[in-house]
Formats: C-alpha cells, sequence, structure tokens
C-alpha cells in the first residue's frame, strides 16, 4: 500500500479485485487493478481465446439529452468530427473532441438512443469534458452516470458467456447498444471494446455490479483481465491510448483517424478545428503515427525516438506506445513519423539505449480484428 | 575436487550475489520478479566488460517497462547466462537458480561488505 491510496476513488469491484489478489496501482485517479496474480501475458492470451472481464468502471458515463426538442446529435456535433446525426437508433460510433488548433481533446464512444446520445469517455479527460459539455452543449441536459459501474468482456468465448446470463445480446451487431434486464437490474449493453476481440460493454448500477461480475466469473471461459493486458491487447489492435499515441498535439488526420470522419463532416466542417483537420485531409499531414514493428526481441516504448539512418543522425519522430506484443511473440509499437516515412514496409532505427534497432512500418492492427460484422 | 563454500548477499536493488571466491554470480531476487511480472526480453552484458559498482549491467524488460541491473559490485564479467535471452521467463520460474544474469570476477572484495546478508535483506523488503 503507498500513502497516496487513501486519496484514491475505487471502483465498485474494488473489494472483488483485492479479493482476486489484483495487484491495485493508481490511474487516472483510481484504485485500479493493473493485473491478477496469473500475470499480463496469461491474462491476455485468455481474452484471445476465451473471455476476460475487465473493469473500466473509471471512465465516464454521459448522457446528453436534448432541451425542448434539439438534437442532441447535432448539438454534439459542434465538438467533434464524427458524423452523429447519421447514426440509426442503438449505433455507436468512435469519434473524439478537438480543439481550435485540430488537436485531440479526448476520443469518446457514442451510441444514439431515441431522444438522447450515451457517451463514454476517459477517465483521465472526464472532468474536463463534462464541464465542456455543460458549457457548450447548453440545447443539452448533461447527466453524468456516476451511480453506474463499466464492465467490459472481452474475447471469442464473450458472447457465449454473456446470453446465458442476458438472453438477446447475441443479436446485437458490432458497434450497437440496447438495454437488457439481469436479476431485474437495468443494465445498458454495447457490442464494443478495446482488445480487437468481440465483446460487450456493460454498463451496470453499482448496486449490482459485483454480483454481475461474480456472475460472470463463475462461468469457466472467464478470467478477470487487469490494464496491463488490456494496454498489450489494445496496443496489438492497433487502437490508440489517449495521452499517448492522441494527445492534444496530434490531430485526426495525423493520428490516422480520417476513417472517423464522414464526407458530410469533411465537406461542412462545424467542429473545432475544422480548418486545420479540412486542410491536412487535402495536403495529407506532414507527419503520421503508423504501426511499427522492430526487429529482434528489445521492446521499444513509449518516447524511444525514431531516426531514417542507423547512424541516428536524421529524425523522423517518437513512438508514442511501444511493448511486448503477447500474441504477436515479440515486440510491437506505434508512433508518428514523417510523411515521407510512412509507407509499409519503410525501414527506420529506433534509439533504444543508444543503439539503433532497425524497425519497419507496419500495417495495423499486429493481430486481426475479430469484430462480428 | 574439493567444494569452494559460496556464500549468498543482496543488494538494495533486489539483486542477489552468490560469492565463491572472487566470482560473483549475479541475477534478481523472487521479490524483485514478482514485482516485475512476465519477463519478455534481457539484455546481457559482453564477457569481458567491466563495471564499477553500481553501474548499470544489463536490462531486465517486462511486458510493463524496462529496468536496468546494476553491477553488484565492480569487477569484470567472466560469463554471462546464453540461455537466457532465448528463455527470459526463466526470471520468473527460477530467479534464484537458472535464471541468473552474469558472472562477475571482483576487482574490489571489500564492497562485499557493503552487501545485505539473507535476514537484512528480508527486513528491507518488508518480508
Amino acid at each position: 500500500m503507498t500513502e497516496t491510496d487513501t486519496t484514491l476513488l475505487t471502483t465498485a469491484l474494488d473489494a472483488l479485485h483485492r479479493s482476486l489478489g489484483a495487484r491495485m496501482v493508481p490511474f487516472a485517479g483510481y484504485a485500479m487493478p493493473v493485473q491478477y496474480p496469473t500475470g499480463i501475458l496469461t491474462e491476455h492470451t485468455w481474452t484471445r481465446e476465451n473471455a476476460g472481464l475487465f473493469d473500466v468502471s473509471h471512465m465516464g458515463q454521459v448522457t446528453l439529452r436534448g432541451k425542448n426538442g434539439a438534437d442532441p446529435a447535432v448539438a454534439l456535433e459542434r465538438l467533434v468530427p464524427g458524423d452523429l446525426q447519421i447514426l440509426k437508433m442503438g449505433r455507436m460510433r468512435y469519434t473524439m473532441l478537438t480543439q481550435a488548433d485540430g488537436g485531440i481533446l479526448d476520443d469518446l464512444m457514442v451510441t444514439k438512443l431515441e431522444d438522447r446520445l450515451f457517451v463514454v469517455v476517459n477517465a483521465g479527460c472526464k472532468t474536463q469534458d463534462i464541464a465542456r459539455f455543460r458549457a457548450e452543449l447548453t440545447d443539452c441536459e448533461v447527466l453524468e452516470h456516476t451511480d453506474a459501474a463499466l464492465l467490459a468482456l472481452q474475447g471469442p468465448k464473450a458472447v457465449d458467456v454473456l446470453k446465458a446470463l442476458v438472453p438477446g445480446v447475441e443479436i446485437l451487431a458490432f458497434l450497437s447498444g440496447a438495454a437488457f434486464t439481469w436479476n431485474s437490474t437495468a443494465l445498458f449493453i454495447t457490442r464494443s471494446g478495446y482488445t480487437g476481440e468481440d465483446g460487450f460493454e456493460i454498463s451496470v448500477p453499482n448496486t449490482a455490479a459485483e454480483a454481475l461480475a461474480q456472475a460472470l466469473l463463475a462461468h469457466e471461459a472467464v478470467k478477470p483481465i487487469g490494464l496491463g493486458a488490456r494496454d498489450s491487447l489494445r496496443l496489438e489492435a492497433g487502437l490508440c491510448l489517449y495521452g499517448h499515441d492522441i494527445t492534444e498535439a496530434t490531430s485526426p488526420i495525423e493520428a490516422d483517424l480520417a476513417w472517423t470522419i464522414s464526407k458530410r463532416r469533411r465537406a461542412e466542417g462545424g467542429f473545432p478545428g475544422d480548418a486545420v483537420i479540412q486542410a491536412q485531409l487535402v495536403g495529407g499531414p506532414a507527419r503520421r503515427r503508423v504501426g511499427i514493428q522492430p526487429e529482434g526481441r528489445a521492446p521499444v516504448r513509449e518516447g524511444a525516438k525514431i531516426y531514417a539512418d542507423a547512424g541516428l543522425t536524421e529524425a523522423l519522430g517518437v513512438i508514442t506506445s511501444g511493448g511486448f506484443g503477447p500474441t504477436v511473440q515479440g515486440p510491437v509499437a506505434m508512433g508518428y513519423v514523417a510523411a515521407s516515412h510512412i509507407a509499409p514496409g519503410r525501414t527506420l532505427f529506433i534509439d533504444l539505449r543508444g543503439k539503433p534497432v532497425p524497425a519497419t512500418v507496419a500495417p495495423l492492427p499486429f493481430t486481426p480484428h475479430r469484430y462480428v460484422r | 575436487m574439493s567444494t569452494v563454500k559460496s556464500t549468498v548477499k543482496f543488494t538494495a536493488d533486489h539483486e542477489w550475489v552468490q560469492i565463491t571466491g572472487n566470482l560473483a554470480r549475479v541475477g534478481i531476487t523472487q521479490y524483485a520478479q514478482e514485482q516485475l511480472g512476465d519477463v519478455v526480453f534481457v539484455e546481457l552484458p559482453a564477457v569481458g566488460a567491466t563495471f564499477a559498482q553500481g553501474k548499470e549491467a544489463a536490462v531486465v524488460e517486462s511486458v510493463k517497462a524496462a529496468s536496468d541491473i546494476y553491477a553488484p559490485l565492480s569487477g569484470t564479467v567472466a560469463a554471462v547466462n546464453d540461455g537466457l535471452p532465448d528463455n527470459p521467463s526463466l526470471v520468473n520460474t527460477d530467479p534464484q537458480g537458472d535464471g541468473w544474469f552474469f558472472e562477475i570476477t571482483l576487482s574490489n572484495p571489500s564492497e562485499l561488505d557493503g552487501l545485505m546478508d539473507e535476514t537484512a535483506y528480508q527486513a528491507h523488503t518488508g518480508a
């Protein structure tokens, strides 16, 4: 126990994590499990082959409801480049909050419901995000669901496990969500996640969260998974981590997230940083996020510099996420490189403790996505 | 062949040192491997390299992070555990046996006096 533990927030599953032997670490102001006794490699592989249960209750869950008939999709489009008006009922979209220079303030998942949007934002950004919603979306009610936990069940066996408890979830398409009931508890479930696998995120009242987690863990295909494996799973899946791969200093185009911006939004703009982002869409960004496959076994980590030459003189950029990919069975990384070197197959050199490690620009993801379409 | 008695000492950085005559075999402790988690990469020094006490001599990386292994005593690297880079999980499964890192021929044996015995090390880890 560190002394800072006393000031950390806890999720509704805190006692469960500790009883399962989790190593708890501070993360975005919360005490969170980084791993359980079996360790990150086992947790990672288990999720790819079975079903992993993640506590992601530290993330912010927010409902935006239009006032006086206002459409919350129209309202939120003032803050994000994603096309929300095109969303059909129950459909979900990945987008990001941008600022005037095109930088990214946060990334978020938005689900369209009858008269409202259900939004999930990052733990470390939620206070600022919600303040921003309240200040900028004056035509919406902004409700933060501090009374709800968020569980993620991820992996190829997630659907069979969850449908046994919550019949009907199996018909959810990838990136859609709906209300369900379990043990007379109201749940909101989306088919989504952060691992590259099929899976679900389940919003459940805090009061029922531990019982639901226990019911899921009772299935032989389910093990609890910590933040350590969550990070290695999302890195292999080529998914961005806010504060690392995307920040206020990176635009969605530099981050290779142009696919999240529809033709209409590119043409119309109407979001913070639209002029910068539209110019980058036309002219191409000066640098871009790419996958990077280092040669050999040594992991390259966030912050390592990228060069064009083995002499480490011609700087190209920096690694923003890097580590060991348990499924790839080798080092994997993402980083920003100059536009001249973004083509898959280009050779790069990473400065690893002063020595050049050869690496190749690799297509993302490193492990194929296995979403249910 | 007569048996040479060896003693095991510990550093504050959670390394163990098995001293046999003028040779010190170095690895990390059970406590250290538990803290690191799954080890996925080890970089060993070159045989013949010399290190002053406390200098970075090797690198061990878990899934999450890289950590330096310091030379616990001054000297010259006499041998390295050649099998370790291809099987870094030995650091987790047998940290104080087959998961050793390197051996140093001591240049200043008086430095041994500054290392901890097992009792002192247990107290250091709060065990």
